[in-house]
């Protein structure tokens, strides 16, 4: 049976007719706030369960006791504070309890209740969230270029953000069907923002050696400068799920989600969301979710001990490298050999042969990916 | 139910007392010594909070998609060709 979603009922905020044509008509009456990528990527995935069991923007208990414990105040794990941030000036006039309608790329999507409007303290955030406050961190730079005050409460969904990825974005609800259909009852979850190399095929086929099913969940939206595009991502992995994965045993489907860049917390987020849609497993990488140094290579794997209750279970498997004694992907587990045989998959390296037009051997990437990704003039973020 | 507060930086982290058997608190004191657990309580939040998770699950019914809609995601499911 495919896993529950997290705190015990999928959310739905997603507002049907004719009530959807009802408040729209009452939106253009109400205070609007234009909203960024980001946070137009997050009131989706509130309305649609991604977050379940938030039902909106985070209010200031449960941001509390997010940051301090990773737990909403009803206990139910959240490593993530989801906040929409404000300026004083946006909202002058609106009343705790008044409706404010939500405007992405010039068109209401959502409706909120606001709840609360409070401050918080950006350096408190990072020092929780991400470990650090250091600026060369990119989710400390984007916390502290954010606007002053949170603002809590339920939303409605009137419509979907614009989703370029329509044709390969699927929610909980349709995945949790798909599941079911194919009579997968263990589903390994695998979170990623990069273009697939051997190592990730490796991983993702040993965890598919013991569930049903895989369920291959990249994000797109924002990046760091330097990680891979998001239509890149896309186009190797389907790539390489047709030339080397059975079809019948993966689903891939893309998650527009903001990379945060906060290493161990991130992961559970990670998981999590996974669980909504289903999955009984997840993939925890090493430096799951990490950015430069800022995480230890395996400390995303012991933040999962503190969590007895988040109804997913981690598969916790060690980086594969090429070792040419054992002629084969393998990991540290498994290959007795010393590091003279042993070939590292350098995601930064993998970038720079990329870059430069080089060519990728087939230990690190497999030629058909090689291939699309190179069919594009700059695969990077700029 | 007896609750207590405690402050942590001007927050308040809320707590309630049960009991439990002397016996069986310093049979769990024993038991955690060397662990990271570092008090009887820590353990026993932790171990009560893999059950009630689990009871919870198992509570839980079947979800809640009405044979309308289930129609109508495995339409488009097929439509993408996950189906």
């Amino acid at each position: 049976m495919v896993s529950k979603p997290h705190g015990g009922r999928l959310v739905d905020r997603v507002v049907g007719e004719p009530r959807r044509a009802r408040l729209l008509k009452e939106a253009k009456e109400m205070v609007s706030l234009a909203v960024s990528d980001g946070i137009a990527a997050d009131i989706a995935n509130i309305a649609h369960g991604v977050y379940s069991p938030l039902e909106g923007f985070l209010t200031q208990e449960d941001y509390v006791r997010v940051l301090d414990d990773m737990r909403l105040s009803n206990d139910v794990p959240w490593t993530i504070p989801i906040v929409v941030d404000v300026d004083p000036e946006e909202i002058a006039g609106v009343r705790e309890g008044d409706e404010v309608a939500l405007e992405y790329r010039g068109e209401t999507i959502a409706i909120m209740k606001v709840e609360e409007i409070y401050g918080w303290d950006k350096k408190e955030f990072c020092q929780k969230v991400f470990k650090t406050v250091d600026a060369r961190h990119p989710g400390v730079v984007k916390t502290m270029n954010r606007k002053e005050l949170l603002m809590g409460g339920p939303i409605e969904l009137l419509k979907d953000p614009p989703e370029p990825f329509e044709n390969v974005r699927l929610w909980p609800k349709e995945t949790r069907v798909l599941f079911r259909e194919r009579g997968w009852r263990t589903v390994v979850g695998f979170q990623t923002r990069n273009v697939p190399h051997r190592g990730h095929e490796y991983v993702q086929k040993a965890a598919l050696t013991f569930a049903d099913g895989l369920f291959i969940n990249p994000l797109v939206g924002w990046k760091k400068p330097g990680d891979f595009r998001d239509e890149v991502i896309v186009a190797a992995y389907r790539a390489l799920i047709d030339n080397y994965f059975p079809k019948e045993s993966v689903v891939f489907a893309v998650l527009r989600m903001e990379m945060r860049y906060a290493g161990p917390r991130e992961a559970i987020h990670h998981a999590i969301v996974r669980k909504n849609f289903g999955c009984t497993h997840f993939i925890v990488g090493r430096d799951h979710a990490g950015v430069g140094g800022f995480y230890g290579p395996y400390e995303a794997w012991d933040i999962f001990r503190e969590f007895p209750d988040l109804g997913i279970q981690p598969m916790f498997i060690r980086e594969a490298f090429y070792c040419e004694k054992c002629g084969g992907i393998v990991n540290e587990k498994i290959c007795p050999h010393g590091d003279e045989f042993r070939k590292r998959i350098s995601g930064t390296k993998l970038r720079e042969l990329i870059r430069n037009r080089r060519e990728v051997p087939q230990w690190m990437m497999r030629p058909e990916v090689v291939k699309v990704v190179l069919s594009f003039e700059n695969p990077f973020v700029e | 139910m007896d609750t207590s507060s405690s402050r942590n930086g001007g927050r308040r982290a809320k707590y309630t007392t049960v009991s439990i058997p002397v016996t069986l608190y310093n049979r769990i004191k024993q038991l955690i010594e060397g662990t990271g657990f570092t008090s009887v309580s820590q353990f026993v939040t932790y171990v009560l909070r893999e059950i009630v998770a689990d009871m919870e699950r198992e509570r839980l019914e079947s979800e809640e998609v009405s044979e309308e809609e289930r129609k109508r995601i495995i339409e488009r499911l097929k439509r993408l060709g996950y189906l």
